[in-house]
């Protein structure tokens, strides 16, 4: 058989490029554990709950739109074993408490202060949703926040994640 | 005769170039946006020097409506 070098340099070259490329927590893996994110009054209990992990900032517009969204979530499902955990990404304490005073948040909040957890799960947008099941493991990823859209959308998905066990 | 292709040579410039696409120096982050967002950030955060700085440059230029108005500028609208 002749080798071919050329070929042999293309294949190494996409190696390599497969090898630089982000890797982020994917559909079906167990998602970081939440506990290095800091909580107003500890972080709540979450096994065996459907949950929605929410990266946010104070400095993020579509963030105050979806804040009284999920405080409805919380509301509607909160009995059915859901729960909203928004986490914020904000460097500052002081722009975290402001946010959180201003905008009341039905749901549990908590601050990433040193950016450890969102660096791990590779936030691809702020704001961005995580849906995890009661196993823990991660089964939706919903970008950004438009309204209506989004909000069908997850619904949707809360709704046939919360089917899967009654 | 030297032959045109060598593998070797080939093969690092494929490692080198590699290193390139996995390094990303300018790449902020989205969480890492929180100075960009600032209000400090919007060139037109002084509608008043906004619109100083403008007329400066209209009359500078002799551009009057080349800095955002209806038309280009050449009187013809």
């Amino acid at each position: 058989m002749k080798c071919k070098p050329k070929l042999g340099a293309l294949v190494l070259f996409g190696v390599v490029l497969c090898a630089g490329a982000r890797a982020d927590v994917r559909i079906g893996a167990r998602f970081p554990t939440l506990e290095t994110a800091a909580f107003t009054g500890g972080l709540p209990a979450t096994a065996g709950k459907i949950v929605l992990v929410d990266f946010w900032a104070s400095w993020c517009a579509p963030c105050r739109d979806s804040f009284p969204f999920f405080t409805r979530l919380q509301q509607d499902y909160g009995a059915r074993g859901f729960i909203v955990v928004a986490i914020s990404v904000d460097e500052k304490a002081a722009d975290f408490e402001g946010f959180v005073k201003r905008f009341k948040p039905g749901f549990a909040t908590g601050r990433d202060h040193e950016q450890r957890l969102v660096r791990e799960v590779k936030v691809p947008a702020i704001p961005t949703s995580y849906l995890i099941d009661r196993a823990g493991r991660l089964r939706s990823i919903h970008e950004g926040f438009r309204g209506k859209p989004t909000e069908t959308a997850l619904r949707k998905t809360i709704e046939a994640l919360l089917a899967e066990r009654n | 005769m030297k032959p045109a292709f060598r593998p070797a040579v080939a093969i690092l410039a494929a490692l080198l170039l590699g290193g390139c696409a996995s390094f990303h120096p300018v790449r902020v982050q989205p969480w890492e946006r929180a100075k960009l967002a600032d209000e400090l950030m919007n060139p037109r955060r002084a509608p008043l020097d906004t619109a100083f700085a403008e007329h400066i440059l209209l009359s500078r230029e002799g551009s009057a409506g080349g800095a955002g108005v209806g038309g280009s500028g050449c009187g013809c609208n």
